[in-house]
């Protein structure tokens, strides 16, 4: 039924004889159309079909030289070399296969992988060259410019390709380019780039692939239908890609890698008062070098059945145990909430707790938090983890970026793991057991963390609770509407500020120089420089399964160590994971080696030495003051 | 005497046709992408003309009074809609057109606003209640479809503001505007463009090119006078009988650019030829009749408005894409309605149906 009408009623039909003019109109218009299909369909057809018979475009690329990779003084870290890659064109439309053989012989390849290639190419645009080979020898090239009249199919092009000159040097940071995957093309992120396009697949040419690629040109080239060319519609230049400066220091970088040669473990150094990432290891490494042109088969199994991960970047990866590393966040835990200041503990090599006995690895006596520390005793952090209770210990846990990713702008980043009551009930619909609490107190139990996100922890502690987000790009390098489109992209905990008292403050970074003077890091004590960490030995197996195992290299403990140089408001904070190292002493040795590069380096830029550091005096952390009463946040 | 309005009053011929050249659209965008990325498009087209067959029995319930009622208030949505297209739309291929929503879905409002003018208009027309339009009446119908339109424009959008002008040339010539403000109107819009033309200040670049290489298809082999010289080729190539189903050089050889949206009736007519194009614009105009024949029968003046708009609409959608396919017109990115690929347009083609059948449904009702 129709409503009582609100509006005012026009009285007047619209006038039947415009209605009847539209009809006219669109017969008219019909009428119009027709004539002009008739005109191309019927009258010209003839002349259509010898244009649309003649009418061959090819597209020949012309490749787009990718962006230059450097360190942050400018030294070169990724470059291009100029190769000659073999194309096979699609139109004239003749009959492959029998070419095949005759193909796959000059070029050194199988007729299987020419195949594999054209089938991954059956959905591109006819005119669209498949590229079949790259870096072409001499004898390949010679064997195209002879075959020209059999084989007019097959083009040669130059192009530039990537050359990683170091090989596996930071290969982990800097990632590596190939082919763009079938699965890849059919994402959003990758709606205009077509199949054949190199694109970055890890590290820093993943992340800044739109900035490093630059655009590709083409010239558009008419053929005739045997294939030859008979002249050129127009051309697009290519735009090359931008070069990208890194935060990176090589002096810094050859360090972490020289001390990590032949190990299994990670090195992550960053600026804490910036979040640039100044050095980043990952061993065992691989060459991006092989991925870059064609991947064999023997090398990608190698790596793939390699157990200790070489494609992994294990500094942003790695989710471990941090073993005593972790004692650092339970002494600002504690700290905070006024409970470990005045806190005595007698160790006796151990202490009984909720019914078990929990072993330290020496009679350490009476300990306080100034010994604690540098002497990594376990007996103090299970009472402090027993005092403080679970969830504290994940509030202030959580609030430096344990179990947060921290942000880093290079891709899968691993989150961590911090248990608490509500991670138990949502991960195994079971209540939190008091006695659980006593192994995360010395990092161990389900406590997970990779070492970058121990580094930024440590970054932010010692800067006064400042917390900055780690990046491996230099400052300014690229727009801000792309920096914010990764910072989009590469979501984590961000910049934030925690709250640290200044006292508290002063108590754990001058408790972690101690470490280096007399606690388990003295042997990497650096004459003249005010060096603190923590070391950190984190099992990674239970005693019990340790015994089943019957020993081996796989079962030694890992070795940790975080630290910097100066105590507070540090320029430099590294973090190291030795993977089966043995004793966190271990690991501080490797991390020394860094630290001592950089101070060198800073004494030469300087041109003075240092004076040999006294422990500074208490000072309130520089720009934290004003922010300093903020609240823990989760 | 009230009837109630039932479904034995929906126009099935009507129907009919429509779903005959849906089905023609589904299988030419099958062939048209069957060696490309996108093959598979034809079973979302399904989708999406499935989903609109539902959206349009629904707005064909809604009592047309009802949205005369309420277009004040959709308006205003429209327009801060498309405000908000400015701020947080998506950029694809550099226009700002479309607010993503979770889910994956992308919403184009300038596509509804169609709808909304129609309407709208309508109820203008109907408010000024019949009398000799003054220049104050037309200024006022221009605002009223003019802002929009710029909105739209600036996106940059060219195609779909322009399909906002028949609306109101349409309002305009059925609402008795006179012979000699037209004739003033068409002067001035003769100048605007002239002017607007030498300080290039409201077309971008690429949308006067499209207009140079339309006169002239050689300067620019690459860019749009390469589109339209292929779709020629396509077109005529096609000759009397087409060379078949999936058979066409030009669209499965890629020379044809996009030909499952813009460029689809260049695809059909290689493929069907002359005879087929024949059928599908005899098909048009079977449809177009029907739909004025509901304008001529609507219970009251701005039901016939509305049913006219919507003809406009299409009129003019068809005229311009295959004008544009057989080289009459510059390169414009409408879409053709009822056969383009595109979720948009089948469910705005439809919905504008349910509207026509609401229109029909009531026509006894006095």
């Amino acid at each position: 039924m129709m409503e009582e009408e609100k509006l005012t009623a026009r009285e007047e039909k619209v006038s039947p004889l415009k209605l009847n003019s539209v009809q006219y109109v669109v017969a008219l218009l019909l009428v119009v159309l027709l004539a002009g299909l008739w005109r191309l369909q019927v009258v010209s057809a003839d002349n259509y079909r010898v244009l649309a018979e003649q009418n061959r475009v090819r597209k020949v690329p012309i490749m787009a030289p990718r962006g230059k990779i450097f360190d942050r003084e400018g030294r070169l870290l990724v470059d291009n070399y100029a190769s000659i890659s073999c194309y096979l064109l699609r139109e004239p439309a003749r009959d492959w296969d029998a070419d095949l053989p005759m193909i796959a012989q000059g070029l050194h390849m199988t007729v299987d992988q020419i195949q594999y290639v054209l089938r991954r190419y059956q959905f591109a645009p006819k005119y669209q060259p498949i590229p079949l080979k790259q870096d072409l020898s001499p004898d390949e090239v010679a064997f195209i410019e002879a075959h020209r009249n059999e084989l007019p199919e097959l083009e040669t092009l130059d192009e530039q390709r990537r050359l990683y000159p170091n090989g596996g040097f930071a290969a982990h940071l800097i990632g590596y380019v190939g082919e763009i995957s079938e699965n890849d093309l059919n994402k959003e992120k990758y709606a205009f780039y077509q199949a054949g396009d190199v694109v970055g697949k890890s590290g820093v040419e993943a992340t800044y692939d739109a900035v490093l690629r630059g655009t590709d040109g083409s010239r558009d080239v008419v053929v005739d239908s045997r294939g030859r060319e008979v002249g050129q519609l127009g051309q697009q230049d290519p735009v090359p890609g931008k070069d990208l400066r890194l935060s990176i220091d090589l002096d810094v970088q050859m360090a972490a890698e020289k001390a990590l040669e032949g190990k299994t473990g990670a090195i992550v150094a960053m600026d804490p008062h910036t979040g640039e990432i100044l050095a980043m290891v990952s061993r065992p490494t691989y060459d991006p070098n092989q991925f870059a042109v064609r991947l064999t088969k023997e090398y990608w199994n190698k790596i793939l059945n390699d157990p200790d991960h070489p494609m992994m970047n294990k500094t942003i990866q790695a989710q471990l145990a941090p073993g005593s590393t972790f004692k650092i966040i339970m002494s600002y835990a504690g700290l905070e909430e006024g409970v470990a200041q005045d806190m005595h503990v007698n160790c006796a090599g151990g202490g009984t707790f909720f019914g078990h006995f929990f072993a330290c690895d020496k009679h350490h006596g009476g300990v306080d938090i100034y010994h604690a520390i540098p002497w990594s005793c376990d007996t103090f952090y299970y009472t402090l983890a027993e005092r403080l209770q679970i969830d504290t210990i994940a509030k202030y846990a959580t609030a430096v970026g344990i179990s947060q990713k921290t942000g880093i702008d290079l891709p899968d980043e691993a989150t961590g793991t911090m248990p608490s009551t509500a991670w138990k009930l949502k991960n195994f619909h079971d209540k939190w057991y008091a006695g659980e609490v006593i192994s995360v107190g010395i990092g161990q139990g389900a406590v997970q963390a990779s070492p970058i996100q121990l580094a930024r922890a440590l970054s932010g502690l010692a800067s006064g609770g400042a917390l900055k987000r780690p990046h491996v790009i230099l400052d300014g390098q690229i727009s801000q509407q792309y920096q914010q489109a990764i910072l989009d992209t590469y979501a984590g905990s961000g910049e934030k500020q925690v709250s640290l008292k200044t006292e508290n403050w002063q108590i754990i970074t001058d408790a972690m120089a101690e470490t280096l003077n007399s606690g388990t890091a003295a042997a990497s004590h650096l004459e003249g420089v005010d060096f603190a960490g923590k070391t950190g030995t984190a099992q990674v197996m239970s005693h019990a399964a340790l015994a089943r195992s019957g020993g081996g290299h796989k079962t030694v403990p890992n070795a940790w160590f975080v630290g910097m140089t100066p105590r507070r408001n540090p320029d430099i904070v590294v973090a190291v994971l030795w993977e089966n190292g043995d004793w966190g002493a271990n690991a501080a040795k490797l991390g020394a080696q860094v630290v001592n590069t950089f101070v060198e380096k800073q004494r030469k830029k300087a041109g003075n030495l240092m004076k040999v550091a006294e422990a500074p005096k208490p000072a309130t952390p520089l720009e934290n003051a004003a922010k300093k009463e903020e609240p823990v946040t989760n | 005497m009230r009837r109630f309005s039932s479904f034995r009053d929906f126009d099935w011929v009507l129907l009919g046709f429509v779903l005959l050249l849906s089905v023609i659209s589904v299988l030419e965008i099958y062939s048209a992408t069957m060696h490309t990325k996108f093959h598979g498009f034809e079973k979302k087209q399904l989708e999406y003309l499935a989903v609109g067959l539902v959206l349009m029995f629904i707005v064909s319930l809604i009592d047309y009074h009802q949205l005369l009622e309420i277009v004040p208030w959709a308006y205003g949505t429209s327009i801060l809609s498309l405000v908000a297209v400015a701020a947080v739309g998506t950029r694809v291929l550099g226009a700002k057109r479309w607010i993503k929503f979770p889910g994956g879905i992308h919403f184009q409002p300038s596509e509804w606003i169609k709808l909304v003018l129609v309407v709208a208009v309508a109820r203008y027309f109907w408010s000024l209640g019949g009398r000799d339009l003054t220049w104050k009446d037309i200024g006022k119908a221009f605002l009223l479809v003019g802002i929009p339109m710029l909105m739209v424009l600036k996106q940059p959008d060219l195609g779909t503001a322009l399909t906002y002008s028949p609306i109101l040339i349409c309002g305009l010539f059925l609402g008795g505007i006179r012979f000699k403000q037209a004739a003033i109107l068409i002067l001035g819009f003769l100048l605007l463009v002239g002017g607007v033309w030498r300080t290039g200040k409201l077309l971008k670049p690429y949308q006067k090119a499209r207009l140079t290489n339309f006169i002239n298809p050689d300067n620019d082999p690459k860019g749009s006078g390469y589109q339209i010289r292929q779709s020629l080729i396509a077109v005529g190539s096609g000759g009397v009988w087409g060379k078949g189903a999936t058979k066409g050089t030009q669209t499965q050889g890629d020379f044809l650019p996009i030909p499952y949206t813009d460029f689809i009736f260049a695809a059909f007519c290689e493929e069907h030829g002359f005879v087929g194009a024949l059928g599908v614009l005899l098909l048009y105009f079977l449809i177009l009749m029907r739909l004025i024949q509901n304008a001529q029968t609507a219970p009251d003046p701005p039901g016939t408005f509305i049913v006219m708009g919507i003809v406009a609409i299409i009129i003019f959608q068809m005229a311009v894409n295959i004008g544009m396919v057989i080289g009459f017109m510059p390169v414009t990115g409408i879409p053709l309605p009822l056969m383009s690929y595109g979720g948009s347009s089948v469910l705005f083609t439809f919905m504008a149906l349910g509207i026509v059948m609401n229109v029909r449904m009531r026509r006894f009702v006095n």
